[in-house]
């Protein structure tokens, strides 16, 4: 009993990194830009497909492969920021939101047409191969353990960057009061198009590290729809509440799933959002920062 | 000595409300100039123009004799020229450290920016001390500090300073204002002043311009300005004696 449930909650702990990585792109943006970016899960799909093309075509290395799609989609995060958003900026919030809505229609239509992707579902190869590991009772995937640690290695890049990097330190000045740091010489928007490319590059970790888990293909982007409540559950605005809310979700479905009906499984996280949200109308980690007058 | 920053006949708007008229002015290097006005007048809007967050519609603004009107306000700090908000405007969950390195935020000179952090110690012993805290936690008047600490630390030549006083009692409004008289003595450095405080603000200045609805409608040295008869008595709230009548006549009517 007690091995089953180890076994479901790395299960359901791999799982919410890959949410938890979702929902840090949707926050990190939100955080810099009052945007929700609801292409999130689709740059996530592309970033995916671009991992998949480095593996099975070029015949790339997995590290390769994920250094790859990483600067693949950092650089169309940028650019998208430049060409598409930039040029809305000031205009109502809904315009922008509508924006990235069609953004995500657009790259899931690109993708089904080139070829060599299209609509197909495809393996992401992986070294992990299907080792196990026995712990007490409980047997868990060598893979599971490799997406667990490879997220905390990258939140705890993440968090070292934010913390001691003058760029870093500038991203979270430039969320903090925007005014501010165009007075101190920040340039705002290029921050802003660098957190684009930073949460897109998150975005395409978070699109490998889910291959071992689902299959690459164009709709794999909807998993967007889950990572959302994780950041809205941590508390939107929220870096490590997204992290917290992407991995309690998992866990949740993860347990959903096994001990609940059929079904249970897919909503459950949201039952689980609205218990919080009733509580703590801000979520987990919600800041709420008044100022001084 | 020359003058560090002009502006010549400045028009800023807001959409289609037009705040500034054509404002001219001149600062002159090294000296500590005021602009007073009353809400509206286009006092902060001036400071923004100059720092670039908006650009002029019309006129120049000439910082060193280069029009830098409608530049980046990146390019407008590099070049010198840094402004301490309304409001302070500090990043109120980064760190007092934080917020100061970020004021050095175009500087490359790691010694440099080092150094002025200590300059800026000296003169506010209390950052030094809360340096670890969030900035949103400190009280206003250290937010105050730190806000005009952070715009040193970008070691400029000329610094805008918007209404320093708001929100201060007048112990702290004074430990501030001779502060800036000496970081102005000491460093060389050039103020523009926009104040409410009209009678601390002409006690330090140099030179004064009086702001009204968008136009510059009175200018003259801060001494000359504190003993003119509209300046005493719609910014000092001064009445010469022997005008009573009229006194009762206006307390009566704010009993109303």
């Amino acid at each position: 009993m007690l091995g089953q449930s180890l076994q479901l909650l790395f299960a359901g702990v791999a799982q919410g990194c890959v949410y938890a990585l979702v929902a840090l792109g949707f926050v990190l943006i939100y955080k810099a830009t009052e945007t929700v970016n609801f292409a999130q899960g689709d740059m996530m799909m592309l970033g995916a497909f671009f991992g998949l093309t480095a593996a099975t075509i070029l015949g790339w290395p997995y590290w390769a492969t994920i250094l790859f799609a990483i600067t693949v989609m950092a650089v169309i995060g940028m650019g998208l920021e430049r060409v598409v958003l930039r040029p809305v900026l000031g205009y109502p919030t809904f315009t922008v939101v509508m924006i990235t809505i069609g953004i995500g229609y657009v790259i899931r239509g690109i993708v089904t047409m080139v070829p060599g992707w299209g609509t197909e579902t495809h393996a992401l190869p992986t070294p992990f191969g299907n080792g196990v590991v026995r712990i007490g009772g409980a047997v868990i995937a060598v893979e599971q353990i490799a997406v667990i640690g490879m997220t905390a290695a990258l939140v705890a890049a993440l968090f070292l960057f934010f913390r001691f990097a003058k760029l870093g330190v500038a991203m979270q000045a430039t969320s903090q009061n925007q005014l501010a740091a165009y007075y101190m010489g920040i340039p705002v928007q290029r921050v802003n198009m660098m957190i684009w490319g930073l949460s897109a590059g998150v975005a395409a970790f978070g699109g490998i590290l889910l291959a071992p888990v689902a299959f690459v293909h164009s709709n794999m982007g909807f998993i967007g729809l889950k990572a959302f409540p994780a950041a809205v559950l941590g508390g939107f605005g929220s870096v490590p509440g997204a992290i917290v809310g992407g991995l309690i979700i998992g866990i949740v479905e993860s347990f959903a799933g096994f001990h609940l009906a059929e079904g249970f499984k897919d909503v459950a996280a949201y039952v689980v959002v609205l218990a919080v949200l009733l509580v703590r109308p801000s979520g987990i980690f919600g800041e709420t920062v008044s100022k001084k007058v | 000595m020359g003058a560090v920053l002009e502006l010549a006949n400045v028009e800023s708007s807001y959409g289609p409300v037009q705040a500034l008229r054509g404002v001219s002015l001149t600062v002159p290097e090294g000296k500590i100039v005021t602009v007073l006005g009353a809400n509206g007048a286009g006092k902060t809007t001036t400071l923004k123009t100059i720092s670039g967050i908006i650009a002029p519609r019309k006129g120049q603004v000439k910082f060193r004799g280069e029009e830098i009107q409608g530049r980046a306000p990146d390019r407008i700090v590099r070049a010198g020229l840094v402004q301490v908000p309304e409001g302070r405007e500090v990043f109120p969950l980064l760190s007092v450290e934080d917020n100061l390195r970020m004021g050095a935020y175009t500087r490359r000179d790691a010694d440099g920016v080092a150094q002025d952090l200590a300059m800026v110690f000296g003169y506010f012993p209390i950052l030094r001390e809360r340096a670890r805290q969030e900035a949103g936690q400190l009280s206003g008047g250290q937010q105050q500090m730190l806000a005009i600490a952070r715009a040193l630390l970008a070691r400029p030549s000329v610094v805008l300073m918007d209404e320093p006083s708001l929100g201060l009692s007048p112990k702290l409004t004074k430990e501030i204002f001779d502060i800036i008289l000496r970081i102005n003595r000491e460093r060389g450095v050039t103020i523009l002043l926009v104040e409410q405080n009209a009678h601390m603000a002409l006690k330090v200045a140099d030179y004064g311009y009086v702001l009204e609805v968008g136009r510059i409608v009175m200018e003259d040295t801060g001494a000359r300005l504190a003993e003119k008869e509209d300046i005493r008595e719609f910014y000092l709230g001064m009445k010469s004696g022997g005008v009573r009548g009229e006194r009762r006549w206006k307390r009566k009517k704010l009993w109303r």
